[in-house]
């Protein structure tokens, strides 16, 4: 890891709340591949394109024969904006809502925030690189654990000289 | 496709009255009882008896997590009413919170029904003030699966969806807040002709600037103001129209076209959205055009979201709503354009969309008192939703 991309994972404090996803039989790859550090996506093996958010049938080409696939996790800021109303009680605002597109297939496009990086310096453009945060429901079953994909700027770059 | 003769309705389709119940933050009226005051003062309008109404329907419909959402239901309203029903309906998966009117159009051209009564009925700010925000949104429990992709990252509102296409936009074409100022002052102009409105002191771009921001570049002037009431049409065939006292207004067209997958992140160009899938076929239904509109009725459940509907309905270029906005004298009440002539939502209350179908029948039938557009407009659009939805119908006097 550069020392860009330390100081930028140093900086972020993981908040007291987040709302949690329930998996479904399509979503759960998508939500626990970060066990493993994979950011795992619906793709057609049909036409090879990825998709989301996953389901049983490529939009495209419908063909049945999907299922995830490792991306490889960077992926570039498509829109930002900075949060500052307080919604949830331990997520306190600012932070950003981005949405991010992924290398491996640009129009394929994921809500997620971005940070390690001051929230007004994260531009079009930027390119980021996923990493995951563990959660565990209120239900505190070990079997129900999530793990969100979070993005920062990606390592050996630098936000304010690649954003466009 | 070209267009059908006097529309995808042949003209059948016509709007014979319209009403608005009492609308204000924390009535603590019920939301039946809000909407039944909307659609008997519609039906009163329309000259006719509840009896004549043969037709009924309403968005969303039951079923609803957050019940200040949908201050009743078609079912609630028939049976509080004790209605003989040939046809009714209610829908959510429609095109935007006008849809069931669309409906209800095609009831009566296909003669399924002479008079159908169209409501929308919200009690959000009771609903709040009662269980907060939070309730409102998800109801307490699950996720529901719109938000399983965006709440565990904050993205709790419409406000953060809708900011991030808005803050592409202004990184595209050069959008600036203080065009979304010129919408939200525009609007806060006409609702302080509007008794009705919830917010009629003056808004000055200087205090617009200053707001507490929301989620960039959205401040709290550029969301919409949740409240209590309901709105009404009565949509008749026009030959079961004969006699009433009204001049019926005609259906000209309606837009209902969604031609990308149903999402707030995915549309291949994050700079357009569903409304421009709508404005395409409510264009390709009628020989009407862009120039011939009078007035505009678009949806401002956000600034952002007017800024969208004035480009997707062909009233000016993509990308360039700065521009045709810029300084607000286009779209006010004296403009060239006027536009969203009761305040809208961001001022007038967040009636969600049916308002603005209610606003455009009085602005036709010249009964806006003080924020009546001056000219005698003849045609009227109105276009409703935002996101994955959207809706738009253009009516006129002809």
């Amino acid at each position: 890891m550069t020392e860009t991309a330390q100081k930028a994972a140093a900086s972020y404090t993981r908040p007291a709340a987040r709302l949690l996803p329930s998996p479904t039989p399509e979503s759960r790859a998508f939500w626990t591949g970060g066990r493993e550090g994979q950011l795992l996506i619906y793709r057609c093996r049909g036409c090879g394109h990825f998709f989301h958010p996953p389901g049983p049938i490529c939009w495209r080409c419908r063909s049945t024969d999907v299922g995830p696939e490792a991306a490889c996790g960077r992926a570039a800021v498509a829109a930002v904006t900075v949060n500052r109303q307080p919604w949830l009680p331990g997520l306190p605002p600012p932070y950003t809502v981005a949405i991010v597109e992924l290398a491996d297939e640009p129009d394929v496009r994921l809500v997620t925030n971005v940070v390690g990086i001051a929230p007004e310096e994260v531009r079009v453009g930027l390119e980021v690189e996923v990493f995951f945060e563990e959660w565990t429901p209120a239900s505190g079953s070990a079997d129900d654990r999530v793990w969100l994909p979070l993005f920062r700027p990606a390592a050996g770059t630098d936000g304010a000289e690649n954003a466009q | 496709m070209s267009p059908v003769a006097g529309g995808p309705f042949g003209g059948n389709a016509v709007i014979t009255g319209a009403g608005k119940s009492q609308v204000g933050r924390r009535l603590g009226r019920t939301g039946l009882d809000l909407t039944i005051e909307a659609v008997t003062r519609a039906i009163v309008d329309a000259g006719l008896h509840v009896d004549d109404i043969d037709g009924i329907a309403s968005y969303p419909g039951p079923g609803i997590p957050g019940k200040g959402l949908s201050g009743a239901d078609t079912q609630q309203v028939r049976t509080a009413l004790g209605l003989r029903s040939r046809w009714y309906l209610s829908a959510m998966e429609t095109a935007g919170q006008i849809g069931p009117a669309i409906e209800a159009c095609m009831a009566v051209t296909l003669g399924l029904a002479n008079h159908v009564v169209v409501f929308r009925s919200v009690w959000e700010s009771t609903a709040q003030a009662s269980a907060g925000r939070a309730s409102v949104l998800f109801g307490g429990g699950e996720l529901p699966p719109h938000l399983e992709y965006f709440a565990p990252f904050g993205a709790l509102s419409a406000a953060n969806w809708l900011a991030l296409p808005a803050q592409r936009y202004m990184h595209d074409f050069g959008l600036t807040r203080e065009h979304l100022g010129a919408i939200a002052i525009n609007a806060r102009r006409n609702a302080s002709l509007n008794p009705d409105a919830i917010y009629r002191t003056p808004l000055t771009m200087d205090d617009y600037l200053a707001a507490r921001m929301i989620s960039e570049p959205f401040c709290l002037y550029d969301c919409d103001v949740p409240c209590d009431g309901a709105t009404a049409v009565v949509i008749s065939r026009r030959d079961a129209a004969t006699g009433l006292p009204r001049h019926p207004l005609t259906v000209e067209s309606v837009g209902t076209g969604m031609f990308e997958r149903a999402t707030w992140d995915q549309r291949a160009d994050l700079t357009t959205m569903a409304a421009h899938d709508t404005a395409a076929t409510l264009w390709e239904r009628t020989s009407l055009r862009p120039a011939d509109i009078d007035i505009a009725q678009l949806y401002d459940g956000f600034s952002f979201l007017t800024v969208i509907w004035l480009e997707a309905l062909g009233l000016c270029e993509h990308g360039k709503v700065g521009e045709f906005i810029d300084g607000g004298e286009r779209i006010a009440l004296t403009g060239a354009l006027p536009l969203n002539t009761s305040g809208g939502q961001l001022s007038g209350g967040r009636l969600h969309g049916m308002g603005f179908l209610h606003e455009a029948c009085v602005q036709l039938w010249g009964e806006g008192s003080e924020r009546q557009a001056p000219g005698s407009p003849e045609i009227a659009v109105v276009a409703v939703g935002g996101g994955p939805v959207g809706g738009a119908m253009l009516i006129s006097t002809r």
